[in-house]
């Protein structure tokens, strides 16, 4: 099975990089690395399943930096929801050379 | 595990929850409300928390519903709420031309990745017998993970309380009320 | 005395500076909880910081002179990581002196602001010292977010929270590609250990293997995405743009002399061996990087924005040190970074200096005749663009930096790299025309009529520019002592590698 976890984890993490690239909606783009993580953590379990406890160790960890992120993040996302009342990428763009 | 006497069901759920998951995932990122697409995002990871139970990884699956599932996800659509963003915004949020010339770039991508991917072979000298993973003789399936986590790993775990004390008070610090001077 | 990492009070007293900090900074954060936010209270939480910065100094340069060494282990003991620590804390120090001031002017009553300095430093910390990825990770964790908070401190302006968003967003993003790598390496040699890594790749002859390759790419993307390397930049500008100026020279200095660092020792001490794979995507990295952030440099007005794509630039000429992947190598990059570092601080202290409230006059015409109102300003900041742009004699340790680069480049077995050390000469020449033009529009042009004098500089950010410009200099006349340095503090590679590299 570990061929075919992995090929999903590689399909999960293309899905997550499209969103990321074809979205504007901030809160969507932010979901998208979420689910770029999560194809990585289907990868480290698999790999856990061959070498030991290590990869799941490393999933513990990455869950415990998504936890942080997302306090970060949001709390970034709400602060400019409060200048420019929109989390639409294409509408935020006082910063252009 | 399960496929050494039930092949067959085993690789149909292995199979459906991988479909779930790649179909949820789709929805998601062609979903334009905000909420239906957290809603589809829970599903995938649903999805991967069977996948993981079913690789021997059970605590992990718990974990995956607990934590992702249950309290980061809560978070955004906490935030989407809070925020009143819940309906489709009026103007598409998907990017033009541009960004679906990306996307199909990256779909080759992809199809070279799961090339190298599956076909490269692993080196089987480096594979632990299965009977050393997980399956702890006292502590059990938790025990297995435990064991590197707080010994070999002691160090990364005590940074994450560093971690984890960052981002509590640098979201408390941009969450907080403007000073009114 | 060698440490026995495997034993937890060993391992903690292998961290001494980097637990030093950490403690430091918490009992801070509490402190400035005690009071609400006050300008008074700003200033007395960053003269603090700034105590524990230059004890953790003392503690880092005492550990340094006792020689410790240690056995394998989740981090190493050795001087490549005191080095990056003195120059990781050479940075934050520079950011405190100057954000005290700066927040008082702009209102950024937060004492938090420079704990969190002290945070991502201790984080930076971490990673220099990392021989894991798991500790990689997490050490890069800390201080990102760190800093994504600090990019946004300024919670009036909404540059400040658009360019904390970018940075955000792609510094996720990038942690996505990276942890991605991370677990194609741990799939295909079973270890997250560096020197595990490097020896099983010898053991098992691995270096062909296609998911190893892919995960190495895969990190090379994520790490150009930290340093800002061309095509993985576009956060940069505007980031570097919106953020308060003090964090922008922590950003441009500290974040990407950390992501250089861990970079740096994982490529030696664990792909030493694949440098077939990776030398041509970092060469085309390098050279992208140097003629793209140099043209677009050419074209821009703010003097913010241009030091951004400068830094840009400077990621590219790094580069170029690293792809030498010898001993030589990696003591021209140290000796880079530390010229860097001095460079940056002094520009950034001009900068601090010449805008008022609002980060307004950040315009290359508001340097127009400076030389007439403030001949300090304008002599510090001729130095530090020199020095950047690597002039002989007056550039001081910049032009030493460019020298001892290309030289490392040259004394490469790699032949590919002629052409890039053409590439980086002809960089240096286009980059003077945006960095002579500010020292042409100092000194040459008068002040134009009705342009404000600009308000009088504080003392700290006056001693920030003349420490920087004092050091530049000094380097710049005994630049053998401190290639000396830098050439005794390499991280090692592993003797299965050198050995098996050997035809």
């Amino acid at each position: 099975m570990l061929a075919e976890a992995l090929a999903l984890s590689g399909v999960l993490f293309v899905i997550g990089v499209i969103g990321v690239l074809t979205r504007r909606n901030a809160i969507i783009v932010f979901m998208s690395v979420e689910l770029m993580l999560n194809a990585v953590n289907l990868s480290f379990v698999a790999f856990s399943k061959l070498y030991g406890a290590t990869g799941q160790v490393f999933v513990i960890f990455v869950m415990t930096v998504a936890a942080a992120e997302a306090a970060v993040g949001l709390a970034i996302i709400i602060s400019i929801f409060r200048h420019q009342e929109t989390v639409n990428l294409k509408d935020i763009n006082l910063l252009r050379g | 595990m399960g496929n050494e006497f039930l092949p067959l069901l085993y690789s149909f759920h292995f199979y459906l929850f991988g479909l779930i998951s790649i179909a949820a995932a789709i929805a998601f990122v062609t979903r334009k409300s905000p909420v239906a697409a957290a809603m589809w995002l829970v599903v995938t990871m649903f999805a991967l928390a069977a996948l993981y139970v079913m690789m021997d990884a059970q605590f992990i699956g718990v974990m995956q519903v607990l934590v992702y599932a249950g309290a980061i996800m809560v978070v955004f659509l906490f935030v989407v709420m809070l925020l009143n963003l819940g309906h489709p915004s009026e103007l598409s949020d998907i990017r033009g031309k541009w960004g679906r010339i990306i996307a199909g770039f990256l779909g080759l991508a992809l199809l070279a990745e799961i090339m190298t991917l599956t076909r490269s072979p692993l080196e089987l000298k480096l594979v632990v017998p299965a009977i050393a993973v997980s399956v702890n003789s006292t502590g059990g399936i938790i025990g297995g993970v435990a064991g590197p986590l707080f010994r070999e790993y002691l160090l990364a775990f005590e940074l994450t309380s560093i971690l984890l004390l960052v981002a509590i008070a640098g979201a408390v610090v941009l969450g907080r009320k403007r000073s009114a001077n | 005395m060698n440490f026995d990492l495997s034993v937890p009070t060993q391992l903690m007293q292998a961290l001494t500076p980097d637990v030093f900090l950490m403690v430091g900074a918490m009992a801070l954060m509490l402190v400035s909880a005690l009071r609400p936010d006050s300008d008074e209270h700003q200033r007395l939480v960053g003269y603090c910081s700034i105590g524990v910065l230059l004890a953790t100094l003392g503690i880092v340069i005492w550990f340094g002179s006792r020689g410790f060494t240690s056995g394998p282990g989740v981090i190493a003991v050795d001087g490549y990581r005191l080095a990056a620590d003195m120059l990781f804390i050479l940075a934050a120090l520079g950011a405190i002196a100057l954000g005290i001031e700066y927040n008082g002017r702009e209102g950024i009553w937060n004492a938090e602001s420079h704990v969190l300095v002290l945070f991502a430093t201790s984080g930076m910390m971490i990673m220099a010292a990392a021989r894991d990825l798991m500790i990689v990770f997490i050490g890069i964790e800390i201080m990102s977010i760190a800093v994504y908070v600090l990019a946004g401190m300024n919670r009036r302006s909404p540059r400040s929270a658009e360019g904390a968003l970018k940075y955000f967003l792609l510094g996720a993003f990038s942690t996505g590609f990276l942890l991605y790598g991370i677990a194609l390496v741990y799939g295909s040699t079973g270890s997250t250990n560096f020197t595990t890594i490097g020896h099983n790749i010898v053991q098992y002859k691995l270096a062909h293997q296609g998911m190893l390759l892919m995960g190495v790419g895969l990190l090379l993307v994520g790490f150009a995405f930290k340093v800002a390397a061309v095509p993985f930049h576009m956060w940069a500008p505007d980031v570097y743009e919106g953020a308060p100026t003090p964090i922008t020279a922590y950003m441009a200095a500290a974040v990407k002399a950390a992501a250089f660092a861990t970079f740096l020792r994982l490529w030696r001490e664990s792909f030493d061996l694949l440098d077939f794979a990776w030398l041509m995507p970092v060469w085309w990295i390098a050279a992208a990087t140097m003629i793209y952030g140099n043209l677009v440099a050419l074209a821009q007005r703010n003097v913010k924005r241009l030091l951004a794509y400068s830094s840009i630039v400077h990621s590219g000429y790094l580069l170029v040190a690293i792809a030498a992947g010898t001993n030589s190598g990696s003591a021209a990059f140290l000796f880079y970074l530390l010229a860097y570092t001095l460079a940056t601080f002094g520009a950034f202290a001009v900068v601090c200096a010449m805008s008022r409230p609002g980060d307004r006059d950040l315009e290359i015409t508001d340097y127009e005749g400076l030389w007439r109102v403030r001949p300090g300003l304008a002599i510090g900041m001729a130095i530090c663009m020199l020095a950047l742009l690597g002039f002989p004699v007056f550039g001081g340790a910049g032009f030493w930096a460019k020298v001892y680069v290309l030289a490392a480049a040259e004394a490469t077995p790699f032949r590919q790299l002629m052409p890039l050390t053409v590439l980086l000469v002809l960089a240096s020449v286009i980059s003077a025309g945006y960095y002579l033009q500010i020292v042409r529009v100092m000194f040459m042009k008068p002040r134009p009529e009705g342009a404000q004098v600009p308000a009088a500089t504080g003392a700290l950010t006056r001693l920030v520019l003349a420490i920087s410009v004092a050091l530049v200099i000094l380097v710049g006349l005994i630049p053998a002592r401190a290639v000396g340095w830098a050439r005794n503090n390499q991280p090692t590679a592993p003797v299965t590698l050198s050995t098996a590299k050997a035809p």
